[in-house]
């Protein structure tokens, strides 16, 4: 059972791109399972009659109108960049060389 | 024999003037890197998506176009997954209840009537734009890429199809009937080449027993020749895998333009895994009967039963019906000047012949003319009337076209009236049979042919403004007095 919550823990983790230590692992995968038990319990009710839920509130059609608005100062947005060129954001390589 | 099995997805910029769930504005092409964005767009925390009410009604329009059901209970839902192109880490988009299901599209491939069923529409948004740096410009060859999230959150409206098309072919004839729809709906602009318009193929192979074969995805598909291209490539490599006892791997593949094959992205270690779940900030859409009932209305007739209605009616041969129909504003032009004139026949030879020439010549498109009805009618009228001749009309089209000035002016100011003075005319045939001798004498040969050249002499000498028939006529008069 602890083994195969790892496997899926690592696989976890990796969709999230975080990089986990073993210690990390172990203690997460401890608690993460300790919730997921607790979670479980809910599987208990017999939900066959009730429609899924959208959404907690009872509000539907929020929408808006399609006007334009001033956009955020280049410079503002630019301020959270790590590296710029050319007035974009600059990121590494993204596919690994075949 | 192997059956090629095709179904595509389409991916359709929605034509909104603000983003799909900001304010921002869409106008990505005019504005410089990074300068139509927002904490909402860009996925900053704690901000509040809301969606653009226009975005649903013009994917709705489109819904009921093309004989979809529209879900009267629809929600958004978030795919997440990592890419530079994507600042929130998730894409808000539709899972389990998309706004439309099912409907079909209809085209026709060697004039008949083809049917391709549609799985659903839903709504999501457009991710930012890459440009990748390096030796080649390709993904894989680059050192990084540069993020330019202008793009980011446009509303996009995506198309599924069932696998119903079984050629290459069919799949190009598909997608330029659906994108001259969506241009008569005026939701999309429908350009390919500057993005507006995209479309990934999945495609595998049916053995004869109706084995179904594995399937590829194909990306990177950037015009319609392309895409027949891709496929004609993708079915093959699979065919050739299969004779040889090989297995198709279930994979995305790139189609690469310059080498036109396609290829395989390696770097994807794993099957996708999006983890949808229902988007938290946005409530529930609930479409009305009323709602419906209002956007039905500004639903207009499609091209292919304006196509039909052109063969079927006024007798139009189908390549005219074609033309005409292929921008809805020629064929609301063609219909205005019905109105004034009442010679189809006629009327569609001025547009699919003069008018297109025209438009070739200048490399222009119809929408870019600002043409009047009136004026072209006035010009096809005096050539009918005998004022002006055909050549002498031409002429002054395109004059038209160019200043933009009233065609009788121009025919008055030039003096491009037809010349049916026949001594003047007499005149000029004499001495164009005077000054080539040699033309006459092969004529008197027996060379009948050589009257045409004679004809023309003295075409140029009146500017074209004599009757063909008429400056025959008086040739060989002439001629036989020799």
């Amino acid at each position: 059972m602890i083994r195969n919550f790892i496997q899926q823990l690592r696989k976890t983790a990796h969709l999230a791109r975080l990089n986990l230590t073993e210690e990390e692992e172990e203690l997460y995968s401890k608690q993460l399972e300790e919730i997921l038990n607790y979670f479980q319990k809910l599987q208990e009710l017999d939900t066959s009659n009730v429609e899924p839920m959208a959404h907690v509130l009872p509000l539907n059609n929020v929408w808006r109108e399609d006007e334009i608005k001033e956009s955020m100062e280049k410079e503002l947005i630019l301020k959270n960049a790590p590296e710029i060129e050319n007035n974009c954001f600059k990121v590494p390589k993204i596919v690994k060389n075949i | 024999m192997y059956l090629p099995v095709i179904g595509l997805e389409v991916h359709a910029q929605l034509l909104t003037k603000s983003k799909m769930f900001c304010s921002c504005s869409t106008d990505h092409e005019n504005a410089p890197p990074n300068t139509l964005v927002c904490p909402i767009c860009m996925g900053m925390p704690g901000v509040l998506p809301v969606p653009n009410k226009k975005a649903i009604e013009l994917l709705i329009k489109t819904a009921l176009a093309l004989n979809c059901e529209i879900s009267p209970f629809s929600k958004f839902d978030r795919k997440n997954y990592f890419y530079p192109d994507l600042p929130k880490g998730y894409q808000i988009s539709q899972y389990d209840l998309p706004l439309a299901r099912g409907g079909y599209v209809e085209f026709e491939v060697d004039s008949e009537i083809k049917r391709v069923r549609l799985k659903r529409i839903h709504l999501e948004e457009d991710t930012g734009k890459l440009l990748h740096v390096g030796e080649g410009d390709r993904l894989a060859e680059a050192e990084y890429s540069l993020v330019d999230l202008n793009r980011c959150g446009i509303p996009l409206m995506e198309i599924v199809t069932e696998p119903d098309i079984h050629s290459p072919k069919e799949a190009r004839l598909f997608l330029q009937e659906l994108r001259k729809i969506l241009r008569y709906l005026e939701v999309s602009s429908g350009d390919m080449e500057k993005g507006s318009l995209r479309c990934d193929a999945n495609v595998s192979v049916m053995t004869e027993k109706g084995i179904l074969g594995i399937r590829t995805e194909i990306k990177n598909v950037n015009s319609f020749y392309s895409l027949e291209k891709a496929l004609e490539y993708e079915i093959e490599r699979q065919i050739n895998l299969l004779k040889e006892g090989k297995e198709v791997i279930q994979e995305t593949r790139h189609w690469d333009e310059k080498k036109q094959i396609t290829v395989t992205l390696r770097g994807k270690e794993e099957a996708e895994d999006y983890r949808y779940f229902p988007e938290p900030d946005i409530p529930p859409i609930i479409i009305s009967k009323e709602i419906l009932e209002e956007i039905k209305k500004t639903i207009p007739p499609l091209p292919l039963q304006r196509k039909l209605l052109l063969q079927n009616t006024l007798f139009l041969s189908p390549i005219e019906s074609e033309i005409i129909t292929s921008e809805k504003e020629l064929c609301e032009f063609f219909d205005e000047c019905l109105k004034l004139y009442n010679n189809p026949k006629n009327l569609s030879n001025w547009i699919t012949v003069e008018l297109m020439s025209y438009l070739n010549d200048q490399k222009l498109n119809f929408r870019d003319l600002n043409i009047e009805p009136k004026r072209f009618v006035k010009i096809i009228e005096m050539v009918d009337k005998n004022e002006i001749t055909r050549p002498v009309g031409k002429e002054i089209l395109r004059k038209y076209l160019d200043t933009k000035e009233d065609p009788e002016k121009i025919v008055e100011k030039e003096g491009l009236k037809t010349v049916s003075d026949l001594d003047f005319l007499k005149e000029i045939v004499k001495r164009v049979i005077d000054g080539n001798e040699r033309a006459v004498l092969d004529y008197l040969k027996g060379k009948k042919n050589v009257i045409n050249f004679l004809v023309g002499q003295v075409m140029k000498e009146t500017k074209g403004r004599a009757s063909l028939d008429l400056v025959k006529n008086l040739l060989e008069e002439e001629l036989n007095k020799r």
